[in-house]
């Protein structure tokens, strides 16, 4: 599989990165040299494998409904760039 | 014409068309604590004041799970007859949203906690259908976005981020807007009877993303749009009814149907496309390898399907077998585990009072509750739990019907009384006297002095004009104060005139 | 007073309990050598003030009685674990500015135990990198010089300013993680000792993540015994952490009996890549021969997936990240860039297009890719598989032997820009330390013999889940046979 400049354009939009317009040509080369390398994968046979869950060994641990936290605003919003009446602010979205 | 409400039909230029609806339920679980924080999860309150940092999603912050959330999963799971999965998987659902402070959302995809089940609906026309459930997962709500308070800004508030919701998948077996009405409805008393959910939709923590397409009748599939968030059932009914006919146009003016994400508006009772969710979406789950997969034992079930009250189908048909209650009288008693446990509580108390088996009280009891009792709550809009008159008080009232005690009439008027005071029937009664009269000598005097008095009234009868009779039970009850017992005074005043 | 950063933590321990210097000028000594050690840019943000003060509890506290073993001892923190009130950057533009009001559980732990905070050191951006070349806040440069070279070398990375802070001699420990190799290759770029514990040893709870299946945090120190002290302070059961393993600590330093007869050493064939300079393969041979000396039994084995597990780690680790960096998203901390159309999505992809550097983008873009529709089965859940058969043959192996030796990395320390150009060239740093990561077991890098131009080169040392005790003991036994004590000339210090 191989990436062209339409899907590195798709990912990076996905992925809410904005790419200088000189960089899509290197980028993809690079890209799919990676890509290329990562594929010696397909010589493993893996048809009787599991995929890797957790690689530690122990259960997955419950907590008590209990309130232990928060009611800090002024820490969750101290490095906020934009903070409006207690709000966090962003551009405004149109839905 | 049929109503493309009930029918599920539309009547295109070109012919039929019929609905096909499947719900997405997004249910907030009732814990003390968020899905996976210790923050609060209590409603209204400042803003960004119940956000941990893990809520936030500040650098370095983990995901601990909540028991109460996955009890209560299983729970609802176990009240909707479905497939308990001893083996699910957290999985992360990666979009770009102003309120998704991750940049993903906890969820499960491929393996929910919860696998197939249904529900039975009771439609209008007396008949009912099963409803399938695809699955039932848990995952994190979202903060809340603010877009009216600022001209250029959106406000984001974090409160709800995080908290757990229950998302309950419904297979497309809904074909009209009443069955999605009542199937909405049916889950909603479902979660309230067992508490897993609150089922408050104006407070947003039960709300529904309904996906609707139309199709021929016999023909597959066709093409889905979800429209979000939908917050009543009558807006979700609504929003079918617009979004099935804006398909129909599209498609019988030779159009496509677009799958994508609306929006419904209340005021203009429409749909529209959602701007922000105009790209198409590939949102990269994945295992979260922050969460080990989520395991328990049939012990951990046991323990929660005991923990289960009678749920209302099994009810209903108890109310029915054992009370000899219509169906209408047990639906409507059994919609609430409230109303129901205050029927029976009243049921039982009059039982005693009276003397007699439940069954033959049972059907009087029902239409005093619904109808009087009922009828005063959603007047003062009281819920069923504060009412100022008790079951056992109820009872009492009845009992002093039925005992002769009081005439329907003054039992009306004493309710009035009761609702308003808060004080018992019998407290009422002495207070003011309120003693039927059923005596037969006493209203036989009352009765020879009213027909006396009245001699032009007594000649008119007697000249064949029936109808007086009516004036000469006003009288007495008049001169008894409404005392008398209306049957004893009809029965002995026949017997007079007649003879 | 130079005399005085000399000293080992064990040896510094014992000299403050007998009362011959005191936390204060054992802190003041250090902060006095931070000054002209910027020019190997090995910290973000230094931490003077803040570390006098806590040398002055530490001494009243040593003082009123027995305290615990990092009682007064300065260390450097990598700039990846939050810290409470002190600017924590994780080497990235985009946290240049964030200030945690929060602590990292392993740096809490350390502070606990009475340790000083000097400073938080430099590092590849999100922990990504090989050579600390991808920080927002410039290259660290190694200590270490070849042979009568003035050529500035790479320390490795991520870990780059912890390893040369430690080689640098400007602390006398520092905390780093390891996702792939980033504690282990830098410190034997720079001739300290490396130690990534078990994954789920420490806790993950305020270190900023990079792929959270891998990351763990670990010690970087002078010699083993340091190592050991610094791990059982680290290291904690932590309820705030799903993947944190409650198990009880032990003394890590209890290890280092020194005894490892009988030991069964396993040397995988599959280690002995093309291409791999004959020094490093004489020094591994020489690693076996040290260990064969004290009395352990070398047993060959066979890791048949090695070749596999780099590129398993090159789409497991950035899927992980490509969704954990979601978050820098400039809304609720960190830079943040309104983008020219105004519109959310346009600060977004302004913030993370300025924000992140060249190779964490990079990363998001691979990990984006292979979780995306039509490539998820292909390339993330294939990498799961391998990583599982990757597991899978260190659990056979243990069952015939008891630790694994191999060469730290397949190099020395290389000149700056050296391999920025080839992405894979760089990647290809970690070949002996991800196969560890990815089965989640804990590795050591001690410093074993330099290489023809002077470098230190290290032997790794990889053991089973929770055995960080036998890694301890044979890297002990590797350490006294190597004898390794040479020190970078002092050539970034012009008053010297
Ligand atoms: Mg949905
Ligand atoms: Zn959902």
């Amino acid at each position: 599989m191989s990436v062209d400049k339409e899907t590195l354009v798709k990912v990076a939009r996905l992925a809410c990165l904005r790419l200088a317009a000189e960089k899509l040509e290197p980028l993809t080369d690079e890209l799919n040299n990676i890509l290329e390398w990562i594929e010696t994968l397909n010589e493993v046979d893996t048809e009787a494998v599991a995929p890797m869950t957790s690689v530690v060994e122990t259960d997955l641990r419950w907590r008590r409904d209990e309130v232990t936290d928060g009611d800090y605003a002024a820490d969750v919003l101290a490095n906020a760039p934009d903070v409006q009446y207690g709000f966090y602010a962003v551009p405004k979205v149109i839905e | 014409m049929s109503d493309p409400r009930t029918s599920g039909l539309i009547e295109g230029a070109s012919g039929d068309w019929e609905i096909v609806i499947g719900l997405e339920i997004h249910a907030q679980v009732i814990s003390q604590a968020k899905l996976f924080s210790g923050a609060a999860t209590r409603f209204g309150a400042e803003p960004n004041s119940q956000v941990s940092l893990v809520d936030a999603a500040m650098p370095g912050m983990l995901p601990v799970i909540n028991r109460e959330c996955i009890r209560q999963a299983v729970r609802t799971g176990l009240a909707l007859g479905a497939q308990i999965n001893k083996y699910s998987v957290f999985d992360r659902k990666n979009y770009f949203y102003a309120d998704l402070p991750q940049g993903y959302q906890i969820s499960q995809y491929k393996q929910p906690i919860v696998g197939p089940g249904f529900v039975t609906i009771d439609l209008e026309d007396g008949t009912s259908k099963d409803i399938g459930i695809e699955r039932l997962h848990l995952e994190q709500d979202a903060g809340k976005s603010m877009h009216d308070q600022h001209p250029d800004l959106t406000f984001v508030d974090l409160n709800r981020s995080g908290i757990a919701l229950m998302e309950i998948v419904s297979k497309p077996d809904l074909s009209s807007p009443a069955e999605a009405g009542a199937y909405l409805k049916k889950i909603r008393t479902i979660v309230r009877y067992i508490g897993s959910c609150d089922g408050n939709m104006e407070q947003g923590s039960m709300r529904a993303d309904v996906n609707v397409s139309v199709r021929r009748p016999g023909e597959g599939l066709g093409t889905r749009c979800e429209i979000k968030n939908v917050n009543s059932v009558r807006f979700v009914m609504q929003a079918i009814v617009y979004e099935a006919s804006r398909q129909v146009d599209v498609l019988e003016a030779g159009g496509t149907i677009a799958l994508e994400t609306r929006l419904f508006d209340p005021q203009q009772g429409e749909t529209r496309p959602m701007r922000s969710k105009e790209e198409a979406h590939d949102y990269r789950y994945f295992p979260d390898p922050d969460l080990l997969p989520l395991e328990f034992d049939d012990e951990f079930i046991a323990a929660a399907r005991a923990s289960l009250p009678e749920l209302p189908d099994l009810k209903k048909a108890r109310f029915e077998a054992d009370f000899g209650l219509s169906p209408y009288n047990a639906e409507v008693l059994t919609a609430e585990r409230q109303s129901a446990d205050f029927y029976e509580e009243l049921l039982e108390e009059l039982a005693k009072l009276s003397g007699k088996p439940a069954k033959e009280v049972a059907t009087r009891a029902a239409n005093w509750v619904i109808g009087d009792l009922f009828g005063h709550l959603n007047k003062a809009a009281v819920a069923i739990a504060d009412s100022p008159v008790s079951a056992a008080r109820g009872a009492e009232l009845l009992q002093l019907v039925d005992d002769g005690t009081l005439s329907g009439r003054m039992a009306k008027d004493v309710f009035e009384e009761m609702f308003a005071s808060g004080r018992s029937a019998s407290e009422i009664v002495a207070e003011k006297g309120l003693r039927q009269v059923s005596d037969s000598g006493e209203l036989e005097t009352i009765i020879d002095r009213v027909l006396a008095d009245n001699p032009t009234q007594l000649e008119q009868y007697r000249a064949g004009k029936d109808k007086v009779l009516g004036f000469f039970v006003g009288q007495v009850m008049k001169a008894t104060a409404g005392k008398a017992n209306p049957k004893v005074v009809n029965e002995l005043l026949a017997k007079k005139l007649k003879g | 007073m130079s005399d005085l950063r000399d000293l080992k933590i064990a040896e510094a321990r014992d000299g403050l309990r007998r009362g011959e210097y005191t936390s204060r000028e054992l802190t003041a000594a250090h902060i006095e050598a931070m000054a002209p050690a910027r020019e190997l840019n090995i910290f973000i943000t230094e931490t003077a003030d803040q570390a006098l003060v806590m040398a002055e509890a530490a001494d009243k506290r040593l003082k009123a009685g027995p305290a615990p073993s990092l009682t007064g001892i300065p260390l450097a923190i990598k700039d990846l674990f939050c810290t409470k009130g002190v600017r924590t950057t994780a080497g990235s533009r985009m946290l240049d500015e964030f200030v945690p009001t929060y602590e990292s559980t392993v740096s809490a732990n350390l502070w606990a135990d009475g340790a000083v905070m000097l400073g938080k050191t430099n590092m590849d951006e999100f922990a990504m990198g090989s050579s600390n070349e991808n920080s927002y806040f410039g290259p660290v440069l190694n200590p270490w010089r070849a042979a009568g070279s003035k050529d500035n070398l790479v320390p490795g990375g991520s870990s780059g300013g912890s390893a040369a802070a430690v080689a640098a001699k400007v602390a006398m420990g520092a905390l780093g993680s390891d996702t792939g190799g980033s504690i282990r290759q830098p410190a034997a770029f720079t001739g300290t000792v490396g130690l990534k514990p078990t994954y789920g040893r420490c806790s993950r709870w305020g270190m900023v993540a990079f792929a959270s299946s891998l990351d763990q945090a670990g010690p970087i120190t002078r010699d083993v015994r340091d190592a050991a002290i610094m791990l059982t302070s680290m290291a904690s059961y932590d309820a705030q952490d799903s993947t944190s393993i409650e198990r009880p600590v032990p003394d890590y330093e209890a290890a280092l009996s020194g005894d490892i007869r009988g030991l069964k050493v396993g040397i995988p064939e599959e280690y002995r890549i093309d291409g791999m300079p004959p020094e490093i393969e004489a020094l591994w041979l020489e690693g076996e021969a040290w260990l064969k000396d004290a009395g352990a039994e070398m047993v060959p084995i066979s890791l048949p997936h090695t070749s596999y597990a780099l590129p398993t780690y090159y789409i497991v680790a950035p899927a992980e990240a490509s969704s954990n960096l979601a978050r820098y998203d400039g809304v609720r901390y960190g830079f943040r860039k309104p983008g020219t159309g105004g519109s959310l999505s346009d600060m977004y992809e302004a913030t993370r297009g300025e924000g992140f550097g060249a190779e964490v983008q990079r990363r998001i873009l691979i990990g984006t890719y292979v979780l995306s529709a039509g490539y998820y089965d292909a390339y993330y859940l294939k990498a799961q598989k391998v990583r599982t058969c990757i597991a899978e043959d260190f659990r056979q192996a243990f069952e015939s032997v008891d630790v694994i030796l191999t060469p730290t990395a397949p190099s020395a320390a290389f000149a700056l820009g050296a391999k920025s150009a080839d992405p894979i060239a760089m990647y290809l740093n970690d070949v002996f330390t991800v196969p560890a990561s990815l089965a989640g077991l804990p590795g050591i890098s001690v410093p074993a013999g330099r290489s023809a131009e002077g470098l230190p080169l290290g032997l790794q040392i990889i053991g089973r889940a929770f055995d960080e005790e036998s890694v301890i003991r044979s890297a002990g036994v590797l350490e006294a046979a190597a004898g390794f004590d040479a020190r970078p000339e002092n050539w970034w210090d012009s008053a010297k």
